[in-house]
Order: structure tokens, then C-alpha cells, then sequence
């Protein structure tokens, strides 16, 4: 018997599977960008030689970014999609219910996702793009006249209400990491019995980890550890 | 024992339902939760009133045929037991019960607490199934297999198909059912040459029924009255993948050939 | 009319396949021609649907259930016989049909037992290749436990799930046609007549249970696998909708109703708790494997604790009566020994029904861990249902209605004497005798839907022309009308009642009549007392029973109503059987027909027939058909075991 070839992104499983690739780019890229972030503790060259070395191989720049760019469309387009489907297959609620394996993460993830994206948002307007200055921070440049990352960054964790966006904003991405690490295995069929409970706690350990490491920058800055 | 019970009471499919408070008294520990609900139809039919309506057959916790919500949980607090095998010796005197059916777009209610599960055997239709002819069968010990094989789909084949999973999944996701029936197959040898077919079939069949879509909160797992594991799921993501990359590459091939 | 059971003559062993090349066919061009109506989804039902839809027939099938998957025969725990000799123990097709023969105490047709035993291979096969995992060696090969006292290890398992797991063989099976379009499958349908025209059976009358819509279905032949009417004792291991109203409608419309006393009591059933319950739950007879049972010898200790009992005071009856078998006799003598010991007031637990089955011996012989691997999941159960811990207090158990080895009159083609209507499983009488042997009744299932039916049913229909082309029977034929009202008719009649009692008030009290008159031990006196008062409760049903809300919705309670009303009128004919066989077989009991030491006495100058009665009407004396039984290959001889 032949069948017409199912397309897998056209089953739930398939959607599943997208989420999971998207969520694996972003999930690499955060590491990365946190262990590029935690530079600043070695002061302002370090940082800032990072910066401009990115800024000067447009390839990987722009590579690494139209990379992200797909997979963040990707995984919200997605989520949507999936989030939709799932409200629906449940259109009468139940008037009491009790979840008992699931968790808080699990539960939010959309709520944390969207948080994730309208920080993304402000993240991208506030550093990269620089709309926000002057709001809590006057770019400045360094001795090479290059954007001075470290300067930029220090001066606006002054600001506690902006220290207070990105660790709110780490907290969710947290959450949404500690689901999303371990969940990825099992859409992925790369779960077996044999190591789930290493996986659930090593999800545990990297997503405190990201949330140590990203929110170690804005804080430290705020006590003036780094300054 | 007292018991306050807030039952769903719905005419039928079309009618919008509601909730329906009785006292109910003289319970005694060692009866079952479904015979506590026989009291109170009983009861119910005395004062001229309609029974509640609920599934349930064989009482012994193997057909799969009871359901219902109880305080917010598919088949009650008892782990690993169904409706039926619930004793009220897990409640407490005078506790408030909140009785509700399985609730799922693809679990259409009929009466009260009595839904439609059609949609599961359209799943096993769509090949849930070993293509063999009667009688057309080898000697049943010409193809063995492995103990630990044959021991893991009985795993997956005590699923006794109550959508219990469904019932628990905040989603509504038929995963763990579809999951169990498609593994039990797949393991085995005899299952083998058809893997593939059906389980892109079953998947596809499984979401055109309106089933939500598994975000791995194991819900599934702990409602489900046979322990039926979630590591199927996996297994079932897993085949759907490896199915979908093979018929692909098979067509490739066809059309190269052709 | 006499009966003809159509069976074929010649060495045994060839009977069978000599009566298979007799029987005409339908030529395949023709087969979609026919329709096929099959009422039931069970073992029996689910295969025969199956089958026929795969041969080409239009198949209609029914259930109850909201689903086929849920028939009873999922509840089936222990196995299923084959004569595969895989363990080399001297198993052959001639010893399952010996053992069979001499186990359901000679009342049953050597050729129909010894085509079962023959078949039962090809069931094992067809099983394992539609994926159902039975239990396997390490080196992959099908293992077999010893199972009901039988010399051989010949019974194939599942864990304890092995009708489950046949049944979703059968389903599987069934659901693949269902997706080819030969088999309609009809979910949560009762069938509440059967329709006759010429004499012929050519369709039935359903309601659905879900809106209640009244439905006439035709058809070329009408295949009825509904199961056992166990339930009309109220309490039993059957499930709640068990019921005899498809086969007890057909019996009304002329079908002969076989060896209806004829009920299998397991011993070991969890013994009743109090008014309010509902069903019994089956214990897996292999406990009795390492289990030993035991009363106190002096009535007086019946209250006190086990353990506070010491040896000396126990009475291991099983172990002292028959010795050479203890505690593995058969169902039927093991049950009917527990009577016996709670009649002389030594029973134990509430209300004096019960006696001990301890594992005290066998854990301190074998350790906990051993006991726990083998019986674990029955232990589990067992302390769920009953708050006991059975690793640390023996079990309490107790006999109950497990099976009905009785049923539609069959001929070897498994039609009853309505030309086009057949009937399969637990609902005809034909395998059992007086007494089922342990995991036989799955094997006869599967037989009668697999391999038995698809020939047969064949021969039948090549003899009719189909009514897709004569086009003889539509719904608008006065019979079927007829059969359409009758229906309506009776509905209208149990919700006019509008009395004061619920219909489970009266299926308790029909239960309670049947179990002390006609279960495990029946008396002419009982009998006769039974006899009045069957039919005088049956008269107060119908002018005193409540069936609340209408017939165009689901109810529940007309459906039991309904159910009810049909046990009311079968329960009799259960006593007027049990009555008119005086003498001892299987399962059934006559205390006028013992021996001095109380064992059951088999008459077969007198008895060796099978008991085929044809209705003539309610409040109506049916009339009495005998089919006599010839013995061959198994000469007569009374059962010991001692
Ligand atoms: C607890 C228990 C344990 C058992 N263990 C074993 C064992 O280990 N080994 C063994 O060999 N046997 C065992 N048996 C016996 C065996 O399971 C049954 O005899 C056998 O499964 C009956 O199969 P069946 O197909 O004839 O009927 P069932 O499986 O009972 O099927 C009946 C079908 O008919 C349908 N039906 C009934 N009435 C109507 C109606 N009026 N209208 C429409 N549809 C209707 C039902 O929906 C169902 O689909 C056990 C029985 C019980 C109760
Ligand atoms: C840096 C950003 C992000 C990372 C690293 C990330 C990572 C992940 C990962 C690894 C998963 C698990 C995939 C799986 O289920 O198998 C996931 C799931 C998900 N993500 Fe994200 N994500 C990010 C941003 C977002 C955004 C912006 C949204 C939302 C709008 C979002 C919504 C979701 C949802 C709804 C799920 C599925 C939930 C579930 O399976 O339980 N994510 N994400
Ligand atoms: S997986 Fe478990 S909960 Fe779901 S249908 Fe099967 S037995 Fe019920
Ligand atoms: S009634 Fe059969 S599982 Fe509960």
C-alpha cells in the first residue's frame, strides 16, 4: 500500500519537533551569549575586544543572527500555532482540577515565552539598536572610537528599574529553560528510561546556571561590584 | 459516612450542563466508589428523579469503560486504580466530591458523565493493527522474541483505553493512549513491516480528531490507571520521525526508478 | 422435532476436515452480496466479525459497550488452552479433547470437543501474529503454565491479562475491516428482538443506547455471540451489562434454550461485604497452587483470629476429602466443599461465607519475594478491595457465578434449529458440558469465531439467495414490523409501570432465589419452591417496577429494566432444568444424586442427553428436546479425585 507522504511539521508530534530544533538554536545561543556576557567581570577589554571582534566578522555576525532570526520565528509561530490547538481540544473547563506531576514551568511556558519575547524586545532596543538611550544610559565610545559595551552596559545597571526588567526577564527565560531543556529530549524521541532522571536534573542545573550567569551581570553592576 | 456531591448533570450532547448538588448519607468505607453512586441513583429513582448517568462495566478495573473526575482528578485520588476500584475509604467523612466528566473536544458528552471515545477506536482504525488473514498465520513459536521485548509491549499493551491520559492532560493530548497502542505494535517482530504505515497513520488520525498536542507535562503518566510510562511517548515521536524520513526517501527512490 | 446436531461420522480425527470439504461455499464474486449481522464484540463475536468481513461478507456488528474492546471477555485473567506440546510434557490434540470430554463430565458432543482441541493450535498462531504478547522463555519461545488441576502445562498467558489481550487481537482484527469498509460496527447497541420470517432468521431490532432510537437491521444471517447470562444471579464475576435478553429474545422466537442449569461457581471469588455491592471480583484460580484452604474445625472458633487458631484446630477440608488432589480438585467440587463447611456453620468472616486460603506455608517455604513474583498483582488486589493484607492474614474467599456452560441449542455448525441463526462463545451450550475446564471457554471463543463460523456460515448462506438481490425482506415486511413493534411495545410498557421498587431490587431478589434454590447445591424442594416464587416476583415486577425518564435518551435504568425483566423469565427455566435433571454433573448438584460421602452422582442411563427446551409462552410449561449423547472414544466412567 502507498500513502501520500505525511508531511511530519503538519502533525502535532512534527510541531513538537520544530519547537524543539528552534528552542535547541536559542538554547545554544543563550549559553554562548552568557558566557560572553560573564567577560565583563574581566573588565572592559575583554568585553569590549569581544564586541568588536564580532563586529568585525560581519559572516558570523550576520550568519549567527539570520540563524536566530529563523529560529525565533520558528518557535513562535509555533507556539502559537500549538498553544491554539490546545485550547481547543478542551473547549469545557473543568471546574476543579488537580495537576499532580506537572509543574510551574510546564504550565507557563507560554507565559514565559511571551515574556521572554517582549524582553527580547526591549533587550534589543535597549543594547543593540540603542533606541533606549538616554533613558538610562549615554552611549559612549572607547579610546578606538568603537561602542564602549562595557561603559554602556555598566551605566545602565545603575538604573535599578532596568537591573529589575532583566532579572525578571532571566527568571522566566529560566523557567522556560528548566521545561524546555529536558522537554526537548522526550519530542525529540531521544529520551529512555535510562538517563530521564539525569536529564530532568541537569535541566534543573543549566537553567539555574543561565539564570546565575545572565543575572550576575545587572546585579553585580547595581552593588557595584563592577563598576 | 456523609458525603456532599457535586454531580454534571447534562441532557445530551447539544444542551449546556450544570452542576447539581446532593447530600448522600449512609456510606460505608468498604464500598466502592461506583456503588456509592448506585446509592445515590437508587436514591435518585425513589424520589422520582433521573439517575445520573455513568459509564462502567465489568467493575474490576480491566474494560475501561468507567471514567469520571473526582475532585479534580481522572479516576479519583487512588494511584494506579480506575473508578470502579476506588473504595470510599479514600475519602473522608462529610467531604464535598466533585464528580465531572472526562472533558475533551474529542470526548463529546452524551449524558451527565458519559462521553464519546469514538475517537480512540479511529485511531486503532486508522492501523492500530497486524495485517494478518486468518488462518494465514505462521506456527507461533516460528518467529521468537526476546523476553525483555515481548515483557515491554505488554507494557504498552495493558492500556486498557479508558482516556484517562486525555482526561488529566491539561492539553487534552491522546499522546500516552496513542503512544501505548503504536509501541505495543512496533516491538514486536510481527508488528515490524506495517511500523512505519501506521504510525504516521495513527498520528495523523489522532490530530484530525482534535487532540491537543503533548508539551511533556506527564500528567498522562500519573493519572493513568495502568502505569502505562511516558518514555512511550518518546518511543512514538521517535517512530513517527524515522517513519516519516524513510517514506520519504522511499519515494525519493520510486520516483528516481520510475 | 427431533434435533439434528449434524455431526459427522467416521474416525475422529478426521471429522472435522471431512465436514469442512462438505460444506459448499459462496463463490467469492457473491460473498459482498450477503449480509451478516454478528450481535456481540467479545472473543467470539469480535473474531467472527473479523473473519467474515475479511472474507468479503457485508458485516454488521453490535455491542453494548461503547466500544467493542470492552466485552467481557477482557476480564479473562488466567489463559488459554492449546494442544501445542511446546513443552514436550505429552500434550496432544487427543489428550486436550480427552481431558475435556472427561472434564465437563460427559455432557458435551465428542466431535464438537475434539474439533476444539484440534483448532486450538491455529488460535495460539493467528494470536501471536496479530502482535498479542503472551509470555515468553528467554529464549523467545512461548512458555506455558499448568493451569485447572490439568496434568500438562498447556495453557498460554499473558501476565494476568489474557482475554484482554486476545480481545485486542480480535479488535484489531475487527477495526482493520471497520477501515475497509466490510464490517459496520455499532457501539453501545443492544439488541432487543430478533427478527424471523419464514422461519428463517433474517435480522434483529436494536435500540441505541445513546438517544434511544429504535432501529430494525436485516440481513442474510443472524450470528448472536452476546456471552453468559451469569448475571441473572445479581451478584457475580460477570460485568454490570452482562445479560441473557439477545439470546432469550431469540429463545422466544423459537430457538431451543440448552442445559440452562448448567452454571460454573469459582472457588475462589472475594467473598460478599454488605448489601450495597454490586459484583464479585474472580481471584485467579492459581492461588490455589500454593495456597491451602482451610475452616476451623469447631464453629465456635469462627470468630476468633486466624492465627489465634492453632493447627490442631484447622481443617484443611480439601486436602483430607481428596487427597491425591488437596487443594487443585476441580471448581465445581471445590466449591462445592466451601458450601458445605459454611452450611455446617464453620465459615469464617461477616456472615459466615467464607473459608481461608493461606499462604502461611508456602511463604515460610518459598519466601515472601517468591510469593510476591508469582501472585504479587492478585495480592495487590486482593488488600485494595479488602483492606486486608494477605502477606500477613490468609485471604478470605468464597464461591461465585463465574460462567454458563449453558445456552442457545447448537448443531455442529454452530446454527441453533432457527435456519440463518448461529450462535457463538459463552452464548451457546455447545463445548462445556457440565463443567468448563480453566481456560477453555477463550480457546472455544476464538474457535467458534475464527475458524468454526467462517465455514459454516458459508454453507448456510450458499443455500439463500441473498436479500441484497431478492430484495424478499424490507423493513416494511409485516414481521419485521412486527418484531420493530413488539419492541416499542414492551419499552412503553416497563416506563408505564410507574411503580415503587427499582429494577436492581428485583434483580437482588431473583439473585438471591436462584443462588440458594438453583447454585451450588439444588434439592427438589428448593427447586419447586423456586417455581412458585420466580413467577409470582416476575408478576410483581411488572406491575411494581420504577423506570424513571423516557425512551427517547439514554437511561440506564430501562436498560436494566429490560435486562431484568428477561432473567425474571430465564431464572425459571434455569429451575424447571435443574429440577428435571436429577442427577449430579459438573456444576450441577442434585442432593438427591450423591454418594453416602456426599460426592455428586452422574445418571447416565437417565441423563445422558442434552436438555434442549422450546419456548411456548410465558407462565407457559416450555417443552423439553433431548439430544442423546454417544461416547466413542471416551468411555463413561464417574469422575474422582480422590
Ligand atoms: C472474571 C472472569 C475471568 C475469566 N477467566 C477466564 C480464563 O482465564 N480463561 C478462559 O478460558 N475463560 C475465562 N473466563 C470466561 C471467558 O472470559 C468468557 O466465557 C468468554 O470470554 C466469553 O466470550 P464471548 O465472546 O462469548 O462473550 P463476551 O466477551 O461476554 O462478549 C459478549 C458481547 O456481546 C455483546 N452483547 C451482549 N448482549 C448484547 C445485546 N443484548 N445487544 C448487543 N450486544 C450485546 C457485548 O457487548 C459483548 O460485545 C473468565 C470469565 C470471567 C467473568
Ligand atoms: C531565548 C529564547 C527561547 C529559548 C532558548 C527557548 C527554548 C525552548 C525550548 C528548548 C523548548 C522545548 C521544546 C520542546 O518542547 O521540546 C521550548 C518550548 C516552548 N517555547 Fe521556547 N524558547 C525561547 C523563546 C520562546 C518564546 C519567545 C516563546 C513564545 C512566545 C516561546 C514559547 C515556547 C512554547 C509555547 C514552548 C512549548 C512548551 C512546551 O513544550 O511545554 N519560547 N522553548
Ligand atoms: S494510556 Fe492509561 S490512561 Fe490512557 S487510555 Fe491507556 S490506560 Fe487509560
Ligand atoms: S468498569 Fe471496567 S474498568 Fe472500571
Amino acid at each position: 500500500m502507498t500513502t501520500r507522504a505525511l508531511s511530519l511539521t503538519n502533525t502535532t508530534i512534527g510541531k513538537k519537533m520544530v519547537m524543539a530544533v528552534s528552542g535547541f538554536v536559542l538554547f545554544g545561543f543563550v549559553i554562548g551569549h552568557m558566557l560572553g556576557n560573564l567577560q565583563i567581570f574581566m573588565g572592559p577589554d575583554a568585553i569590549n575586544g569581544y564586541s568588536h571582534m564580532l563586529h568585525s566578522t560581519p559572516a558570523l555576525l550576520w550568519g549567527a543572527r539570520v540563524v536566530l532570526l529563523a529560529a525565533i520565528v520558528a518557535h513562535v509561530t509555533t507556539a502559537v500555532s500549538l498553544v491554539r490547538m490546545n485550547r481547543a481540544a478542551r473547549p469545557v473547563a473543568y471546574a476543579v482540577k488537580k495537576d499532580v506531576a506537572t509543574d510551574y514551568a510546564a504550565k507557563t511556558m507560554f507565559l514565559s515565552g511571551i515574556t521572554i519575547a517582549l524582553y527580547i524586545a526591549y533587550h534589543l532596543a535597549h543594547l543593540t539598536l540603542g533606541f533606549t538611550k538616554g533613558l538610562h544610559y549615554q552611549p559612549s565610545l572607547d579610546a578606538n572610537g568603537l561602542p564602549n559595551v562595557y561603559q554602556n552596559v555598566v551605566s545602565s545597571f545603575k538604573v535599578p528599574w532596568c537591573t529589575a526588567i532583566y532579572v525578571v526577564a532571566q527568571g522566566a527565560l529560566s523557567l522556560h529553560l528548566y521545561h524546555g531543556a529536558w522537554s526537548l529530549f522526550q519530542s525529540l524521541g531521544l529520551n529512555h528510561s535510562r538517563y530521564n532522571d539525569a536529564l530532568r536534573s541537569s535541566a534543573v542545573a543549566v537553567a539555574m546556571a543561565v539564570c546565575v550567569g545572565f543575572v550576575s551581570v545587572p546585579l553585580a553592576v547595581l552593588f557595584g561590584v563592577v563598576k | 459516612m456523609k458525603f456532599k456531591l457535586n454531580v454534571w448533570r447534562q441532557d445530551n450532547a447539544k444542551t449546556a450542563g450544570r452542576f447539581e448538588s446532593y447530600s448522600i448519607d449512609g456510606i460505608t468505607s468498604d464500598q466502592s466508589f461506583l456503588e456509592m453512586l448506585d446509592v445515590l441513583n437508587e436514591k435518585l429513582v425513589g424520589d422520582g428523579k433521573e439517575p445520573v448517568a455513568f459509564d462502567h462495566d465489568c467493575r474490576e478495573g480491566i474494560c475501561g469503560m468507567c471514567s469520571l473526575v473526582v475532585n479534580g482528578r481522572p479516576h479519583g485520588p487512588q494511584e494506579h486504580a480506575t473508578t470502579c476500584q476506588l473504595h470510599m475509604r479514600k475519602f473522608t467523612d462529610g467531604e464535598e466530591i466533585t464528580i465531572e466528566p472526562w472533558r475533551a473536544g474529542a470526548f463529546p458528552v452524551i449524558r451527565d458523565l458519559v462521553v464519546d471515545r469514538g475517537s480512540f477506536d479511529r485511531i486503532i482504525q486508522a492501523g492500530g493493527y497486524i495485517s494478518v488473514r486468518t488462518g494465514a498465520a505462521p506456527d507461533a513459536n516460528a518467529i521468537p522474541v526476546a523476553k525483555e521485548i515481548a515483557d515491554r509491549a505488554m507494557d504498552a499493551a495493558a492500556c486498557i483505553g479508558c482516556g484517562a491520559c486525555v482526561a488529566a492532560c491539561p492539553n487534552a493530548s491522546a499522546m500516552l493512549f496513542t503512544a501505548a497502542k503504536v509501541r505495543h505494535l512496533n516491538l514486536l517482530p510481527q508488528g515490524a513491516p506495517e511500523r512505519d504505515l501506521r504510525v504516521m497513520k495513527m498520528v495523523e488520525q489522532m490530530d484530525a480528531e482534535g487532540f491537543g498536542a503533548c508539551t511533556n507535562h506527564l500528567e498522562c503518566e500519573a493519572a493513568c490507571p495502568k502505569g502505562i510510562s511516558a518514555d512511550f511517548i518518546g518511543e512514538l515521536n521517535r517512530d513517527l520521525a524515522t517513519a516519516i524520513l524513510r517514506s520519504r526517501e522511499a519515494s525519493k527512490n520510486a520516483s528516481a526508478g520510475g | 422435532m427431533a434435533l439434528q446436531s449434524k455431526c459427522p461420522t467416521g474416525p475422529i480425527e478426521q471429522r472435522w476436515d471431512k465436514h469442512r470439504f462438505n460444506l459448499k461455499l459462496v463463490n467469492p464474486a457473491n460473498k459482498r452480496k450477503y449480509e451478516v449481522i454478528v450481535v456481540g464484540s467479545g472473543l467470539a463475536g469480535g473474531a467472527a466479525a473479523a473473519t467474515l468481513g475479511e472474507l468479503g461478507y457485508k458485516v454488521q456488528c453490535f455491542c453494548y459497550q461503547d466500544s467493542p474492546r470492552r466485552a467481557h471477555s477482557i476480564a479473562a485473567q488466567g489463559g488459554i488452552n492449546a494442544a501445542k506440546n511446546y513443552q514436550n510434557d505429552g500434550d496432544s490434540v487427543y489428550r486436550l479433547f480427552y481431558d475435556t470430554v472427561v472434564g465437563v463430565d460427559y455432557r458435551a458432543r465428542e466431535s464438537n470437543v475434539y474439533r476444539l482441541a484440534q483448532v486450538s493450535l491455529n488460535i495460539i498462531d493467528q494470536c501471536a501474529a496479530q502482535g498479542v504478547p503472551f509470555a515468553r522463555e528467554y529464549g523467545g519461545l512461548l512458555d506455558n503454565r499448568s493451569f485447572g488441576g490439568a496434568q500438562v502445562s498447556r495453557t498460554f498467558y499473558a501476565r494476568g491479562q489474557t482475554g484482554q489481550q486476545l480481545l485486542l487481537g480480535a479488535y484489531s482484527a475487527l477495526e482493520r475491516q471497520v477501515a475497509a469498509g466490510s464490517v459496520t460496527m455499532h457501539s453501545r447497541h443492544e439488541m432487543l428482538e430478533l427478527i424471523v420470517v419464514d422461519g428463517r432468521a433474517r435480522g434483529i431490532v436494536t435500540r441505541d443506547l445513546k438517544d434511544g432510537r429504535i432501529e430494525t437491521h436485516l440481513a442474510d444471517a443472524v450470528i448472536l455471540a452476546t456471552g453468559g447470562y451469569g448475571n441473572v444471579f445479581f451478584l457475580s464475576t460477570n460485568a454490570m451489562g452482562c445479560n441473557v435478553t439477545a439470546t432469550w429474545r431469540a429463545h422466544k422466537k423459537g430457538a431451543f434454550f440448552a442445559n440452562p442449569c448448567f452454571t460454573q461457581i469459582h472457588p475462589t471469588c472475594i467473598p460478599v461485604k454488605g448489601d450495597y455491592q454490586s459484583k464479585l471480583t474472580l481471584m485467579s484460580e492459581s492461588l490455589r497452587n500454593d495456597g491451602r484452604v482451610w475452616v476451623p474445625k469447631d464453629a465456635a472458633d469462627r470468630d476468633k483470629k486466624p492465627g489465634e487458631i492453632p493447627e490442631s484446630a484447622r481443617d484443611y477440608y480439601l486436602e483430607r476429602r481428596y487427597p491425591a488432589f488437596g487443594n487443585l480438585v476441580p471448581r465445581d467440587v471445590a466449591s462445592r466443599a466451601a458450601k458445605v463447611v459454611c452450611d455446617e456453620g464453620r465459615g469464617v468472616g461477616p456472615g459466615g461465607l467464607g473459608v481461608y486460603l493461606d499462604f502461611r506455608d508456602s511463604i515460610q517455604r518459598l519466601g515472601q519475594d517468591k510469593i510476591a513474583e508469582r501472585y504479587g498483582n492478585l495480592f495487590e488486589m486482593y488488600h485494595h478491595i479488602t483492606d486486608e493484607d494477605p502477606y500477613k492474614v490468609p485471604m478470605r474467599i468464597y464461591p461465585a457465578v463465574h460462567y454458563t456452560m449453558g445456552g442457545l441449542w447448537v448443531d455442529y455448525n454452530l446454527m441453533s434449529n432457527v435456519p440463518g441463526l448461529f450462535v457463538l462463545g459463552e452464548a451457546n451450550f455447545s463445548d462445556h458440558g457440565a463443567n468448563r475446564l480453566g481456560a477453555s471457554a477463550l480457546m472455544q471463543g476464538l474457535a467458534d469465531g475464527y475458524f468454526v463460523i467462517p465455514y459454516t456460515v458459508g454453507d448456510y448462506l450458499a443455500s439463500v439467495k441473498p436479500i441484497s438481490v431478492a430484495k424478499d425482506v424490507t423493513k416494511d415486511h409485516a414481521d419485521v414490523k412486527a418484531a420493530r413493534k413488539a419492541v416499542e411495545t414492551r419499552l412503553k410498557s416497563l416506563l408505564e409501570v410507574n411503580g415503587k421498587r427499582t429494577a436492581d431490587s428485583f434483580h437482588r431478589e431473583l439473585g438471591k432465589i436462584i443462588w440458594d434454590e438453583c447454585g451450588m447445591a439444588r434439592s427438589e424442594k428448593g427447586l419447586r419452591g423456586a417455581l412458585e416464587r420466580i413467577p409470582a416476583l416476575r408478576e410483581e415486577f411488572w406491575s411494581n417496577v420504577r423506570v424513571p425518564g423516557s425512551g427517547e435518551a439514554m437511561n440506564p435504568e430501562l436498560e436494566k429494566a429490560g435486562r431484568v425483566a428477561d432473567f425474571l423469565e430465564l431464572g425459571e427455566l434455569m429451575c424447571r432444568d435443574a429440577l428435571d435433571r436429577n442427577e449430579s454433573c459438573g456444576g450441577h448438584f442434585r442432593e438427591e444424586s450423591a454418594t453416602d460421602e456426599g460426592e455428586a452422582k452422574r445418571d447416565d442411563e437417565k441423563y445422558c442427553y442434552v436438555a434442549a427446551w422450546e419456548h411456548q409462552g410465558v407462565d407457559k410449561a416450555p417443552t423439553l428436546h433431548k439430544e442423546a449423547l454417544e461416547f466413542e472414544y471416551v468411555k463413561l466412567s464417574q469422575r474422582s479425585y480422590k
